[in-house]
């Protein structure tokens, strides 16, 4: 019964806001014989940033690839439990997952641009889906560079290498490319922790810029960087089965203001962790 | 009692002096024995050239050998010999060897993958002359003659343990988050393999090749008992009597491959054997030959990887 109240607040939340963009139900995740996430009820509302906080090794990660199905390729990982993306389950038998990556597009902690030139790395994605035509791709290929804030530095070097620019560059670069196929939802796997103080600040203000347009989720390590780019903040912790759960989620302000758990009120303030 | 303080001021200058001299010491003695290990390096190579480089002319490399005891004539037989030979092992080993190392590097903890890792391992560590065995009794004797096909064999299964491993440690090196983001965009595996795997391990697994095929290109024991040898190989009389003969491609290359050859190892080894001093002092300048042959394949590989690297950093 208590789980229940506990559920129901978890998912309105959000949903005062904005519509559910993905709904999380019961979700567990195992690693062979180890439960690496237990119980997990959230709401990811659309076209809002909803950030994932807590400290190292609580499956903040685990939870964030569990969106787009990349647990997949962990071998010997198991789900249970449901995540829906507009009233679609994602482990429904049957679901395309190569459709669900579309869809839900990700960018990763280091800038791993593929040893290709700029464009090709931003036509990548079109291509894969039989986009071969030479006008089509120039317009994505500006489009998607141009929504990532990177157009105007690198429109004139596009048959480049894309190691030759900078990590801040790469990462938008990379964020271009997730956005090259047209997805829904974003997430994000603390994508500036590798990068200097400035290119972090582009990287969160072209998060604000993408947010009209996309549903976004961030996983980050960086409290100052929840608090100031999310709308939304789950605090997620180890249970004593060393089993990660969600603790707490609600509006970024109240989280950092007046948090409901105790466990959530010490770690936003630094008294733990 | 004194305080620590004073204690290492008492002899400090003796002290200095001593950790000088000991400084001194050690590193002459490091000098030293770095010179030491670099003088038997130096000596083969010198003591080749000084030997080979006097046989050396143009004769030495267009023209086939003369009759015995006959100064003059060369050792075209067993360049083209060595180059068929090679080229037939690279083509032999390198498919296999770069799928099955895809397998290994993305499949590591299936059965088949721990069993090709203990494979490879034992195919590695077994003795040339024993692969040379092994392929006569496979080819040789069920072809009923020696040829450069077998001894193209030979060289495969002996280059196929570092094709393969080399290929999988450079697949493993690259960022498995690379994977991660083609898998992430919606490619199937084969082509996150093929267009991002293998460009971004491609300057470790050419080296890898070359390196190989630098190695078999210097075995003699394996080809002793596979290609035999073959003093009158000649590839352009091979291939002007096929044209002559209009016989197709596949003849021509049929014709090369079936027949015995010689290498540059195997010559050399043959040379060195006889009481002829004109063969004697051309077994030194075939040494000659083979090490720049391996010193170029070696320096390619560099050169190869600068290149590339220079172009993939923009």
């Amino acid at each position: 019964m208590k789980m229940e109240i506990a559920e129901s607040v978890f998912l309105m939340a959000a949903a005062v806001e904005s519509p559910a963009k993905m709904i999380v139900r019961d979700l567990a995740v195992f690693y062979g014989k180890f439960r690496a996430l237990n119980g997990v009820n959230l709401s990811i509302p659309t076209r809002m940033i909803t950030a994932i906080i807590g400290p190292s090794g609580c499956g903040k990660s685990t939870l964030l690839r569990s969106f787009n199905r990349m647990n997949d390729l962990t071998s010997n990982c198991r789900v249970e439990g449901e995540i829906t993306m507009e009233g679609e389950n994602l482990y429904a038998p049957g679901v395309d997952v190569v459709d669900i990556r579309r869809r839900v597009g990700m960018v990763f902690q280091r800038p791993n641009p593929f040893p290709k030139s700029i464009y090709d790395n931003v036509a990548y994605g079109p291509r894969l889906y039989g986009i071969h035509r030479r006008s089509d791709l120039d317009g994505i290929v500006e489009r998607s560079l141009k929504s990532a804030a990177l157009w105007d530095e690198i429109k004139d070097k596009l048959h480049q290498s894309g190691l030759s620019i900078s990590g801040g560059q790469q990462q938008r670069l990379c964020i271009a490319r997730a956005l090259a196929v047209e997805p829904e939802v974003i997430l994000m796997d603390e994508p500036a922790s590798a990068l200097d103080p400035i290119s972090t600040l582009k990287i969160e203000e072209l998060m604000q810029e993408l947010k009209k347009d996309y549903t976004i989720v961030i996983v980050t390590h960086n409290m100052q960087q929840a608090a100031r780019v999310s709308d939304f903040t789950a605090m997620m912790m180890i249970d004593d089965a060393r089993a990660g759960r969600l603790i707490e989620y609600d509006a970024t302000n109240i989280i950092f203001t007046r948090p409901k758990d105790k466990r959530t009120e010490d770690y936003v303030t630094g008294r733990f962790g | 009692m004194s305080t620590f303080t004073e204690l290492i001021d008492r002899n400090r200058i003796g002290r200095a002096r001593q950790r000088k001299s000991t400084n001194a010491l050690m590193l002459s003695l490091t000098a030293l024995l770095t010179a030491l290990a670099l003088v038997p390096l130096f000596w083969i190579i010198g003591y080749v050239v000084v030997r080979g480089g006097k046989s050396i002319n143009l004769d030495f490399f267009i023209h086939l050998p003369r009759p015995m005891g006959m100064a003059g004539g060369g050792v075209l037989h067993a360049i083209e010999g060595t180059l068929v030979v090679t080229l037939l092992a690279a083509v032999f080993a390198i498919p296999p060897g770069v799928l099955a190392a895809f397998y290994a590097a993305r499949f590591p903890n299936t059965p088949l993958g721990v069993a090709l890792r203990f494979s490879t391992d034992v195919l590695s560590g077994v003795p040339s002359i024993v692969i040379g065995l092994f392929t006569y009794a496979l080819m040789v004797k069920t072809m009923g003659h020696y040829s450069g096909l077998a001894g193209g064999v030979a060289l495969a299964f002996l280059m196929l343990p570092t094709i393969i491993r080399t290929t999988e440690e450079m697949l493993k090196l690259v960022p498995s988050t690379l994977r991660e983001a083609s898998l992430g965009l919606g490619a199937p595996e084969w082509k996150t393999s093929l267009s991002v795997l293998f460009p971004a391990a491609a300057n470790g697994i050419i080296t890898g090749f070359l390196l190989a095929l630098a190695r078999a290109a210097g075995e003699t024991a394996p080809l002793l008992l596979t290609t035999l040898g073959n003093e009158r190989f000649d590839l352009a009389q091979i291939i002007t009597g096929g044209v002559q003969a209009h016989q197709s491609v596949f003849q021509i290359i049929g014709r090369i491959i079936n027949q015995p050859l010689d290498s540059l190892p195997l010559t050399l080894w043959k040379y060195a054997q006889q009481p002829y001093p004109e063969r004697i002092d051309q077994s030194w300048a075939v040494a000659l030959v083979l090490m720049l042959l391996v010193l170029t394949i070696n320096i390619t590989a560099r050169a190869w990887i600068q290149v590339r690297t220079r172009r993939m950093k923009g």
